[in-house]
């Protein structure tokens, strides 16, 4: 939605928040498998699955950055698919497999975080999980990357510091890394 | 995370000289629980010793680095702890780096800021390490009874050269710690370096590849509560009422309280929803109704306020600068130019949003997780305000995500102490991003009235900048009959030679919270002040590069920049059609950077196909930092060149998040190549922020070139120029 006024604005909020109004059976209980781990929580149904991993799980690793799937900090994989845990009701994510920055190695030697330290990419570091969760998701599709995969795959994921540069270096290093 | 205090039982302590051109750093004794040994959490079973406040060595060897410069995304975490572990001859993953939190001993200098760290720490802690270095290897010299000079240090050890016998510094470090600190240590030469001046790894990079890195938002300390807060979007309201028999009908809603947010000069109402989990402080604050009293300020609107603006920029103003006799060459010129700039209001929009962690206990402690750039700050001022010994303070820096300015107020942390202090028991205070983005402080606008006259041989010979703007500078002995030289930054510091300058400001009114933000003023006054020299070129008729250089006959930084520009640009290489090339550079407080940009038509707008940049910095520790923060300085002036800036309608700011308030993404970076100058002289000059006020102006006079269009106002829709 292209935003041109206050009105427009408020509009535009109203919409991508609507997941709140959802109208969900109240379930108190939920069991949420995280990096192959159980979890049981009591959470209101349309609380985003980003506070059930931070607030309930404790994996910290994954960010809340506007809480509207507009930066990307809190990128999950979901069965495999880069999902915004922020705008993800936790009610939608049981029976699923759900795997955060935590997940993806134990010794941080998955190929795109070895490509990420070579690289050098991080700056402040806040928006790297999602940043690695989208890339990861990426190459699982799409092991050899063209920069307009990386443009695509990539665009939902902001960075104030401003490392996309490295970012998209990293990306392909790492499809190198993984052959 | 742990609350308590180490419990340490110290065996003595060491009481420090002072050290020559060092003063702050070692000639304090440290003492007891809140010291040093408190803030490296040891436990009992560990002997430790401090060969000054910044170094600990234990009795296994363990060597921890105190860093007293809060890591927000420009490398310090690396770079400032590498100045003492060059010196002190250990590399640095033989070492545990520790944030300092505005403890006493740590000296004034506890800020990221101003691209301060490395130039107000470059001596110092270079003598820091080596005076260490200097104990060590007395000790070692006096236990095997041979010379000092006969025994050298190297990889956490002293080794007698003739022997090769060698103590670790974990054995030396109990007698090290008892000599005396030499005052005047003797530095390495720059050719042994090992660390300093090379790419070297950052060891923050894998904690931030892997998720591991703390954050302050990621704090959680035992009991700890939530709170999410409800502020007035129209500055300056006052509270009436709030209806909260929704909000506690929210399962998880623990409390209803209200606190003030302080920031500088202004008290900032609100109500504050305190719950067991974020979620249900968030939801909580969605069922809450409040009645603000908008004050009158309802009533303020950009576009008013905008004409305001330039109305205000036909009075004359105060003086900042008046060379040679600006106003008689000006009216005598036949040819002369007069243009008006306009640049926007803009947010930090650092993607971790603002929060902080306080717990209050024992009736008058504090503990503070944040993630701050001014740990110094928090130290001298919550104390105060709320009435406790600073030394029952402990303050805990975390990793900022993302700082530019907005983690240098102490806003939010004011709430979360405020909170605690009535509940009992720790809190957590997340802004939303909807909060982040409305509430500022933001950056302010500057509109720039120019004018000048070029002599019929082409050259500059009358030039004058007046900067209309509100002020950041919130002083309560601010002075308006002299220019503000914040809001002036820079615009009488250029090096061009120009016989008649003189340059003014007019201050505006303005209720809402401004801030420094990454580059402060220049970060808007580069734009008007480099595109206007260009639009002197033009009027020369001549190239703008040789323009440029024709007005620097001295040897300048600024001519350097400019010449290692035109020489990796290619500058006179022809390029192709529909395309053009800019220049820009710009000389303040931070530092010096240039670029050249070119860019093509690309149907309406222009896409930008090369970035070149050349910062000067005199003497570099890590030239990888500086390319990342070079790199990372022009999205960031992208973004504020291209995307939406604040605005307000009916007192409110109408961006809310970052669909409304963009920031470029992935597909729209350009490849940014950057060159450093590092002459190794004495001069350092700052890395964090030179890299952005440049950047726009090359980018417009780029855009010049290729289309013959002139942008004076920013944002400006790239794709849409023709």
């Amino acid at each position: 939605m292209v935003v041109t006024s206050g009105a427009d604005a408020v509009k535009a909020v109203d919409q991508l928040y609507s997941f709140l109004n959802l109208k969900i059976d109240y379930m108190p209980n939920y069991e949420l498998n995280i990096n192959n781990k159980t979890y049981q929580l009591e959470a209101e149904a349309n609380m985003p699955l980003l506070w059930a991993i931070r607030d309930y799980a404790g994996l910290t690793g994954t960010k809340f950055g506007c809480g509207m799937a507009q930066c990307g900090a809190c990128t999950v994989h979901v069965d495999g698919n880069p999902v915004r845990s922020c705008s993800y009701p936790v009610a939608s994510a049981v029976g699923k497999k759900i795997t955060t920055i935590e997940g993806i190695s134990e010794n941080i030697d998955h190929a795109v975080q070895k490509a990420w330290i070579e690289l050098q990419v991080p700056q402040c570091g806040y928006c790297q999980s999602g940043q690695i969760m989208s890339a990861v998701a990426l190459l699982n599709k799409k092991p050899k990357p063209s920069d307009a995969d990386i443009d695509a795959a990539m665009q939902g994921n902001l960075c104030r510091c401003g490392t996309y540069q490295r970012i998209r270096a990293a990306i392909h290093r790492a499809a190198e890394l993984a052959q | 995370m742990q609350t308590s205090s180490s419990s340490i039982k110290r065996r003595d302590f060491i009481r420090l000289t002072g050290l020559t051109g060092a003063g702050f750093l070692m000639g304090l004794s440290v003492k007891g629980e809140n010291g040093v040994a408190a803030v490296a959490n040891l436990t009992d079973a560990v002997q430790s010793f401090e060969l000054s406040p910044f170094v600990l060595i234990e009795n296994t060897g363990k060597i921890t680095i105190f860093n007293t410069k809060p890591e927000i995304g420009q490398g310090v975490f690396q770079s400032v702890p590498s100045l003492i572990a060059e010196e002190l001859e250990v590399s640095l993953d033989q070492v545990t780096i520790k944030q300092t939190g505005g403890e006493k001993q740590y000296g004034p200098m506890q800020f990221a800021g101003g691209s301060m760290s490395i130039r107000s720490g470059y001596n110092d802690l270079r003598k820091v390490g080596a005076a260490a270095r200097e104990m060590l290897i007395a000790t070692a010299a006096k236990r095997w009874g041979v010379p000092v000079d006969e025994c050298y240090a190297e990889n956490a050890k002293v080794y007698h050269k003739s022997s090769g016998k060698s103590l670790g510094y974990g054995e030396l470090a109990d007698d090290a710690s008892k000599l005396e600190v030499p005052k005047s240590p003797k530095l390495k030469d720059p050719k042994d370096f090992k660390i300093l001046g090379k790419a070297t790894p950052k060891p923050d990079v894998p904690l931030k590849s892997s998720g591991r890195a703390k954050f302050g938002i990621d704090v959680s300390v035992p009991g700890m509560v939530y709170a999410s807060i409800e502020h007035c979007p129209v500055f300056g309201a006052k509270l009436l009422s709030y209806d909260d028999s929704a909000t506690k009908n929210v399962k998880g809603v623990l409390r209803v309280e209200t606190c003030n947010r302080k920031f500088g000069p202004y008290t900032y109402e609100a109500v504050a929803v305190i719950a067991e989990n974020y979620w249900a402080a968030f939801m909580g604050r969605r069922a809450l109704k409040v009645k603000w009293d908008m004050q009158g300020n309802e009533k303020f609107n950009s576009k008013a306020y905008e004409q305001k603006l330039r109305d205000l920029s036909k009075s004359e103003g105060v003086i900042d600068m008046n060379e040679g006799d600006f106003d008689k060459t000006f009216t005598e010129s036949a040819n002369k130019v007069e243009a008006f700039y306009e640049t926007p209001m803009v947010s930090h929009s650092p993607i971790e949003p603002m929060n902080c962690v306080a717990s209050w206990y024992d009736d008058n402690k504090l503990e503070i997780w944040a993630s701050t750039q001014v740990p110094g700050s928090i130290k001298n001022e919550i104390p105060k305000e709320y009435g406790i010994d600073p030394e029952n303070l402990k303050v805990n820096v975390m990793f900022n995500g993302g700082g530019f300015g907005r983690r240098l107020y102490l806003d939010v942390i004011h709430e979360a102490v405020q909170l605690t202090k009535k509940l009992g028991k720790p809190v957590k205070v997340v802004w939303t991003r909807e909060d982040d983005t409305q509430l500022g402080p933001f950056r302010p606008m500057t509109f720039s009235a120019m004018k000048g006259a070029v002599s019929a041989e082409g050259k500059a010979i009358a030039f004058q900048h007046k900067v209309i703007s509100p002020t950041i500078d919130y002083n309560p002995k601010y002075d308006k009959t002299k220019a503000d030289r914040t809001m002036t930054e820079g615009i009488s510091e250029q090096k061009y030679e120009i016989p008649n300058m003189k340059n003014l400001f007019v201050l505006a009114d303005m209720h809402v919270p401004l801030a420094a933000w990454r580059a402060v003023t220049s970060t808007t006054l580069a734009f008007p002040h480099e595109c206007f020299i260009d639009e002197l070129a033009v009027k020369a008729k001549k190239d703008p590069m040789q323009f440029r250089l024709d007005m620097l006959t001295k040897d300048t930084d600024t001519k350097k920049v400019l010449l290692k520009l035109k020489e990796v640009s290619n500058w006179d290489k022809p390029l192709p059609k529909g395309w053009g090339r800019g220049v820009a550079q710009y000389e303040f407080f931070a530092g010096l950077c240039g670029y050249v940009i070119e860019v093509s038509k690309k149907e309406k707008g222009v896409k930008i196909e090369r970035v070149i940049a050349v910062i000067d910095l005199g003497t570099v520790v890590n030239p990888d930092t500086v390319k990342a923060q070079v790199e990372g300085a022009a999205v960031m002036a992208l973004t504020a060149a291209i995307k939406n800036g604040i605005t307000f309608e009916n007192g409110k700011t109408v961006q809310t998040n970052y669909h409304n308030n963009p920031l470029v993404r992935i597909n729209e970076m350009p490849k940014v190549e950057v060159h450093i100058l590092a002459n190794g002289g004495p001069t350092i000059k700052g890395v964090g922020e030179p890299g952005l006020p440049p950047f726009a102006p090359a980018l417009c006079n780029a855009i010049y070139a290729a289309t013959g269009k002139r942008i004076r106002k920013l944002p400006f829709d790239i794709n849409n120029i023709v």
